[in-house]
């Protein structure tokens, strides 16, 4: 069942790095993480990576396999042959810090500049009543892990580094229109979705969903009914795309 | 003398899990200057993995709950080993605190009526965890994460309320009082040391999961702040008492350990064994005969009519189930891959299973290739956490003998006994992080701003001990030393317990410190997981001695305390908590301390009979009294 398999790992720092080679064992139903895991304890120490739950349920161990944005936690070994190189690389779209770890303040930046959820006036925990269908559509972005594995994938910032300032990314766009469907949150977002946070820049390439790991359907489910209530109806493409997709009734 | 980073605050919080996170929000709130400590990122932290709910008797989904049925299942999931009086205050605040989670955006599902839903689970009587599907404990760190951040914003920024991620304390200062005056430590991302000058710190750093070998624990779980109490002076409380999860993932290896949530088992989710067989039925002891089925049909139809029928067995509480599933291995009639089978795919229909368990859904298929919709999952026990930890005054979540030292969540002894019931984590941290928050926030304002000071000498010490894995050139490999303890914990003061056992455990724990003193790492200071390991070591190490010491002294079986050579629960102990300190030159100190008595008013909510079957006759209530 075990065999031995070759593996490339991107190993260095913020001024230089390079790939380097490894052949390791690989066991039976291991995934990506397990190979990187046998590497520190049995050819590398120092190997850097970040992990936590290894269930794909904390968004840590984000890198870039074969050059495809994953979780390694959730890359089965099972889905390579045996003869395939296999190529681990930090995130791009972030400053490397070392090995596979890379910087992502940006992303506790742009966290902390979306207003928080504004408690309804007049109601006193304990009494708030929501129904289940209204508070379901947030919820899909409340299942979010913060892997940031989208803000990597969105090429409005992994190639474009000037636009990291006025572009929250799909993440925080999501945590916008998350507030903006709460049933009691008593903030207008939509404005703000447009103004501060960059929603204009997004073209809908769904790539951001392609990569959720937590298939959260971002661009249609967030971003383009954030676009349909904030854009000018008469002149944008984007209300006849967005009259496609499913709504709330009421 | 190697450069540090210098911080002052008022309150620094070790930990930022639901605990940690709870405890700085009601620092800040009360004025304090706070600090919070990640060793991971922020949002990280092992709460993440709670599953099922926290429990709370807010009484949406039967009206009957109230907090002194949940004050009785809490205790009766202890063994009444618990303090009645963190019971007590956890069972009265839960429901505030889950409604305070809605005021900071919180969604958890809702009943028909709007209100918060609640699950069933082991042990408690009533439907009583609120929820969101399967994945309750990221709505709680994200949800407290996103408070921090609204108390940021309110400040204009995190002056008053600061988050350090990715930073490892190592030890803990005290001044020449014993009072505490900061926390050193290192940031992971470059290696470079840090002092946190505090006249209060509270600690929020989870348990201990990672000595043992199949654990649901995440690599942060390396017992620091158990560790770090003990070397500042303080007392560990019971920590014989270690929760091994019923079910965890048994295949692939790769992934043995990983939890799969008691929900499965509260939404109608059975145990079988090879046979096919529900042997839930055969292991339901004296103590709960009274409030569990005895046939299929009767547990079958409490789902929807529980006013009128007995709980299921699978829902005993989490110890009694974890050694019926080992029994069953051990005679043969485990699953193909060591475990059992857990079957909720034909109890439910699969869109109903997709609703409810998407999470656990996701984690089969993925890591298994095994959909639960259509085929059971195979489970066996697995670490999961820790009953025992630091001595703390429940109103206050002050630490024993150490000024200035608070803690909270896993890491605080007493709230569960010797057993934690499913759900009574996630209130757990909310409860008691608020408590220790505002217990050192208090602490604080008496000492009217005059700090205990931190001298150059402690920082010195402090550097060199951290850096010496780097000075021990030819030393072992910290993963293959980690890698045998593990094994050694797991084999032999794991599940079942016997004398021979932990005295060979302790054997090889003594061997494993001396090799662990001479560990060596390869590489430098910059983010270095190798030189980590080498400081986590050092807390596993004593935190399992301590385990292993304090099991080998009690004599009887009792929660998350198994011995096969005592296997009966004793009253006589029932009274006696083991209470661990570091003596002088580092050996491990065990005294047994008399347990403080419950109080009448809570004595009275049990019937007489019950308390006979934990209580030797000169406890109990004279039979005149009941009858009153």
């Amino acid at each position: 069942m075990s065999y031995d398999a070759h593996f490339r790992v991107w190993r260095g720092d913020a001024d230089k790095g390079d790939l380097q080679d490894f052949t390791v064992e690989v066991n039976e139903g291991e995934v990506v993480l397990d190979i990187i895991h046998r590497l520190q304890a049995t050819q590398a120490g120092d190997l850097a990576v970040r992990w936590n739950c290894k269930a794909g349920k904390c968004g840590s161990c984000s890198a870039e396999v074969n050059g495809r944005p994953r979780l390694m936690c959730m890359t089965r070994m099972s889905t390579f042959a045996q003869d395939e190189t296999i190529t681990v690389t930090p995130m791009r779209t972030f400053p490397v810090i070392k090995d596979l770890v890379t910087d992502v303040s940006f992303n506790y930046t742009k966290a902390r500049e979306v207003p928080a959820f504004a408690p309804p006036a007049g109601v006193a925990p304990g009494e708030y009543r929501m129904q289940q269908v209204d508070v379901e559509r947030s919820q899909e972005f409340r299942k979010c892990i913060e892997c940031f594995l989208c803000q990597n994938t969105c090429h409005v910032v992994r190639d474009h580094d000037d636009n990291k300032e006025a572009f929250a990314g799909p993440r925080f766009l999501m945590r916008v229109a998350e507030l903006d469907m709460h049933p009691l949150d008593a903030l207008d977002r939509q404005k703000q979705a447009q103004e501060e946070f960059g929603l204009g820049f997004c073209n809908i390439t769904k790539c951001c969903t392609e990569v959720c790991p937590e298939h959260i359907k971002i661009t249609d489910n967030a971003l383009i009914p954030m676009k349909e209530r904030v854009v000018d109806r008469k002149y944008d493409p984007l209300v006849w795309l967005g009259n496609k997709i499913p709504r709330r009734s009421s | 003398m190697t450069e540090f980073q210098r911080h002052e605050y008022d309150v620094v919080v070790i930990g930022a899990g639901g605990a940690g996170l709870r405890a700085a929000i009601a620092a800040r709130e009360a004025g304090k200057r706070t600090a919070v400590i990640c060793k991971s990122l922020f949002g990280k932290a092992h709460t993440v993995m709670a599953e099922g709910g926290i429990a709370a008797s807010m009484g949406n989904v039967n009206a009957r709950d109230n907090w002194e049925v949940h004050f009785r299942d809490t205790m009766r999931g202890g063994k009444f080993l618990n303090h009645y009086r963190m019971a007590e205050l956890h069972a009265k605040e839960a429901p505030q605190r889950v409604w305070e989670l809605e005021t900071y955006g919180a969604l958890f599902d809702r009943t028909k009526d709007g209100k918060i839903s609640q699950r069933n689970f082991g042990g408690h009587e009533y439907p009583r965890l609120a929820h969101v599907g399967d994945r309750t404990g990221l709505e709680l760190i994200r949800t407290l994460q996103q408070k921090i951040v609204s108390l940021q914003q309110d400040d204009g920024g995190d002056g008053k309320l600061r988050v350090f991620a990715e930073c490892t304390i190592t030890e803990l200062l005290r001044d020449e009082s014993g009072r505490i005056s900061g926390a050193f430590g290192y940031y992971r991302e470059n290696g470079n040391f840090v002092l946190f000058r505090a006249p209060a710190i509270v600690l929020a750093t989870g348990g201990i999961g990672k000595s043992f070998k199949v654990t649901s624990n995440s690599w942060e779980y390396t017992g620091d702040g158990h560790a770090l109490a003990m070397r500042a002076g303080s007392t560990l409380l019971n920590m014989e008492f270690v929760q091994f999860h019923p079910t965890g993932m048994v295949w692939p290896p790769s992934v043995k350990g990983i939890l799969v949530t008691e929900s499965v088992r509260g939404d109608g989710g059975v145990l079988r064994n090879s046979d096919g067989k529900r042997f839930m039925f055969n292991y339901v002891p004296d103590v709960f005969r009274k409030s569990y089925a005895e046939t299929e049909d009767e547990a079958d139809r409490w789902y929807t009519d529980p006013d009128h029928n007995k709980r299921p067995p699978e829902l005993l509480p989490r110890d009694e189930v974890a050694r019926a599933i080992n029994s069953e291995i051990k005679a043969g009639r485990g699953s193909p891959h060591g475990g059992v089978f857990l079957d909720v795919s034909t109890r439910l229909p699969a869109a109903e299973i997709l609703k409810r368990l998407p999470s656990m859904h996701h984690q089969f298929k993925e890591l298994a290739d095994v959909d639960i919709t259509k085929e059971p999952m195979e489970i066996g026990p697995t670490c999961h956490y820790v009953m025992g930890g630091v001595e703390v005054d429940p109103d206050s979540a002050a630490a024993n003998r150490v000024p200035g030292l608070f803690a909270a969540g896993e890491v605080a002894g007493g709230m569960h006994g010797s057993n934690r019931l499913g759900g009574n984590s996630l209130s757990d941290l909310l409860v008691f992080g608020r408590r220790a928050g505002v217990g050192a926030a208090d602490y604080v304002a008496q000492l009217g701003g005059n700090y205990p000071v931190v001298h150059a000498d402690q920082i010195e010490s402090a550097t060199a001990s951290a850096l010496a894995p780097f000075n021990a050139s030819g030393g072992e490999n910290p993963y293959a030393v980690h890698a045998e303890l593990q094994q050694s914990m797991n084999d032999l003061v794991g599940l079942i317990r016997t004398a021979d056992e932990m005295s060979e455990a302790l054997k090889r724990l003594d061997e494993l410190k001396v090799r662990v003193a001479k560990v060596s790492v390869e590489g430098d200071r910059q983010f270095n997981p190798g030189w980590h390991l080498a400081l986590d070591l050092r807390n596993m190490l004593l935190v399992s001695e301590c385990v292993a010491r304090a099991a080998l002294l009690r004599e009887e079986s009792r929660g998350g305390h198994t011995r096969d050579d005592y296997p009966t629960m004793q009253p006589e102990w029932r009274k006696k908590n083991l209470i661990c300190s570091l003596a002088d030159g580092g050996a491990v100190d065990v005294v047994e301390q008399p347990m403080t008595p419950m109080r009448g008013d809570l004595i009275g909510l049990f019937d007489r009979d019950e308390l006979a079957k934990y209580m030797t006759d000169d406890e109990l209530p004279a039979p005149a009294e009941e009858s009153a």
